[in-house]
């Protein structure tokens, strides 16, 4: 009988047979980068005032002032950016989370680290007084960072196992968001503020927002990008890894640090929003295979698609009102995270 | 650094009392005398609750009106107002003790409360549904969180069903469906105006304020149904915590009795919910300091239900003194309480290596 041996098992590939891989992952991300352009276009066209491409195009570059040129630009186009970088930012700091923790539900939304952005926003905002984004967007990564810091350690540091970081994670959010709605009961003003905030959404983007969450998203972003070979060393084992000459130590402050400005500036821009870091790693890794790289890229890219996708459905399911897109993404990540557990390598934990 | 472990000090001090024709039983006189105090201690508290307020009442006045000897004000005070008050108190907290060493014992894990399985937050999605888009009264809420608690329920549990019911998965499961339901409440209150906005925020804080005698009658009549029926599989569960293999090997229906315990169970949380909205931690908290109490091993039923209602009881009369009558729900105090008792418990629960 023949068996069919699996592509990956077969005698170490030749140079040709590499060479053909990085083709076809690179035709994928072009692929997917077209993907990108379109859900932009979408993002910037469709809501409650439907705007035809032509113009679309003529509010981008032929601005003359009339309505649809003001919400080009000033609505469609600063939110989509926004949408933009804060997938990109929650898909990175999803992936370089489990690889980090060699987990596969670590995610910033599970793992608590929104809360506890949320959580220091919710105290600048109702203690200190600040009402502006550049002030809070700090607490946000002071939370964040806290958070990310107090989970990994609770959860075990190294020898944590997915079901111990999750449970860690799930258990200090549980304990913030109590403390959140205990601040926000308290003071009906930062209530009537906030409910709108801790849902997560774009909606209130504007250029300003972009502008000052820009650098701490890009600096992120190319950290994370710097990680990809070390942390593809340590998917081997922290003994391999050390033996391939990555520095363990610096790869995870590097990591953290990472993280924590990925994700800190996206919850400080839009609110917490769970999920698209979970989702969007694993459905990279099934296209790609392991190679950290791939896996950063490929997110990079398909995390806006996501987050974008979700923005433009929650804008059409209940027109004219919206449906914010950390609800919309919550109510698709729900079911892969259950999906997730529930496959038989998962149940074991 | 000792750490206290609780399951290690199995070596038992229970006796064995053996009557003639073969029968016998284990009697533990530390958790009976624990009960015992508890219970105690449950009374003074309710007692000292019932005098606690604008209109101050002496303990033993509070005991004679109770007795039918006050006068006719102290009578309405007493009977009318804060009695049914205290007596939800008293069955909510037990209600949660009770369902939370259910949960614990079922996953096998002291963070498997419903609080972090998301049962609680199916009734306030309910509830929430009712307030927000029907504008409903009190008993309308109090149905919308039986129902969402009861749906939410049922598909966790058929959801980790896969070849039998398995402790972590039935935990991550419910992860899951929380993040979700999170974003349905989270939804619902930016459907709200501001006004119902806030009423649903007191809600699903969890309060005991402004509670009537038409919120003890219903609770009761659970309390009576449901104690009698999980305290009947007590000792199937205690046995099913050697592992389904050992427990069927005796003759325990495990699958059949987990389905019943946490079918009871979830109507525990979501009856208590319905009546005090749904108050965080106690579940979590209760049958762990019960258990390291009682020093004994297995589920702590009885004791986790009378821990449970001290536990609200004590934390209903802290908010009171501390922040005055009814400014702060009695959710906030045991969320903030529960919260930094979750931190420990995971701190020393890793050091043991139990999770």
């Amino acid at each position: 009988m023949l068996v069919e041996s699996p592509p990956e098992q077969s005698a170490a590939p030749g140079a040709a047979a590499i060479r053909k891989r990085h083709a076809a992952r690179a035709a994928g991300l072009l692929a997917a980068l077209a993907v990108l352009a379109l859900v932009l276009v979408a993002s910037i066209a469709v809501g409650a005032k439907q705007m035809p491409l032509d113009e679309v195009w003529h509010g981008l570059f032929h601005y003359s002032g009339t309505t649809s040129d003001v919400v080009v630009r000033d609505l469609r186009v600063p939110r989509t950016i926004l949408g933009l970088m804060v997938g990109l930012g929650l898909g990175l700091s999803g992936a370089v989370m489990q690889a980090l923790t060699r987990n596969p539900l670590a995610e910033p939304g599970i793992l608590g680290v929104n809360a506890g952005a949320a959580a220091a926003v919710v105290s600048a905002i109702s203690f200190l007084g600040a009402s502006t984004l550049t002030e809070y967007v700090w607490f946000a990564l002071l939370g964040a960072a806290a958070v990310s810091v107090l989970v990994y350690v609770l959860g075990g540091s190294r020898s944590a196992t997915p079901v111990r970081l999750a449970l860690a994670g799930t258990a200090a959010s549980a304990a913030l968001v109590g403390y959140i709605n205990a601040v926000q009961l308290m003071d009906s003003k930062a209530l009537d503020k906030l409910r709108f905030w801790t849902v997560g959404s774009l909606a209130s983007a504007n250029m300003d927002t972009v502008r000052q969450v820009a650098p701490f998203l890009l600096a992120g972003a190319l950290l994370a990008a710097a990680l990809g070979r070390p942390l593809n060393a340590m998917s081997m084992g922290d003994d391999t890894a050390r033996a391939l000459g990555a520095n363990l130590t610096r790869t995870r402050i590097g990591a953290m640090v990472a993280i924590t400005l990925l994700c800190g500036a996206a919850t400080a821009a839009c609110g917490p929003i769970v999920f698209i870091g979970l989702m969007i790693p694993h459905l990279a890794r099934m296209i790609t295979g392991p190679d950290m790289r791939w896996v950063l890229a490929y997110s990079a890219v398909l995390s806006p698609v996501l987050l974008l996708g979700a923005d433009v459905v929650g804008r059409i399911v209940t027109r004219p009102a919206e449906l914010q897109v950390g609800i919309v993404t919550a109510l698709i990540g729900g079911p892969v995270f259950i999906y997730l557990v529930r496959r038989k390598r998962m149940a074991q934990l | 650094m000792t750490v206290e472990l609780p399951t290690g000090r199995i070596r038992s001090r229970s006796r064995t009392v053996r009557a003639p024709g073969g029968l016998s039983l284990r009697a533990e006189p530390r958790a009976l005398l624990t009960g015992l105090l508890l219970a105690a201690a449950a009374a003074a508290l309710a007692v000292v609750l019932i005098g606690t307020g604008d209109f101050e009442i002496a303990p033993a006045d509070v005991v004679q009106t109770l007795l039918g000897n006050g006068t006719p004000a102290q009578d309405f005070i007493v009977n009318d107002l804060r009695l049914p008050r205290v007596l939800v108190a008293l069955l909510v907290g037990a209600a949660l003790g009770m369902a939370g060493a259910v949960f614990q014992s079922v996953s096998r894990n002291p963070l498997g409360s419903p609080d972090l399985l998301g049962f609680g937050y199916g009734s306030v999605v309910g509830a929430l549904l009712v307030i927000v888009l029907f504008k409903g009264g009190a008993t309308a809420v109090a149905g919308g969180a039986l129902v969402g608690g009861l749906v939410t329920g049922v598909l966790i549990y058929l959801l980790s069903y896969k070849r039998g019911i398995h402790g972590y998965r039935l935990v991550l499961v419910g992860i899951g469906a929380s993040a979700m339901l999170i974003a349905g409440i989270q939804w619902l209150l930016t459907k709200a105006q501001f006004i119902e906005a806030t009423r649903a925020m007191v809600w699903l804080t969890g309060s005991l304020a402004g509670r009537d005698w038409s919120q003890v009658w219903p609770l009761l009549g659970t309390c009576a149904v449901l104690f009698p029926l999980v305290l009947s599989q007590g000792r199937a569960l205690r046995i099913a915590e050697m592992g389904d293999d050992a427990a069927y090997a005796l003759g325990v229906r495990v699958e059949r009795m987990r389905m019943l315990l946490m079918l009871a169970a979830v109507l525990l949380t979501t009856a208590a919910a319905a009546a005090a909205g749904p108050i965080s931690f106690v579940a979590l908290a209760a049958p762990q300091l019960a258990r390291r109490l009682t020093r004994s091993p297995g589920s702590n039923l009885v004791t986790g239900a009378l821990m449970g209602s001290v536990l609200l009881l004590l934390s209903d009369w802290a908010s009171q003194r501390a922040f005055g009558a009814d400014q702060l729900p009695v959710g906030v105090l045991t969320g903030l309480v529960g919260g930094a008792y979750l931190l420990w418990l995971l701190v020393t629960e890793r050091r043991a290596g139990r999770i």
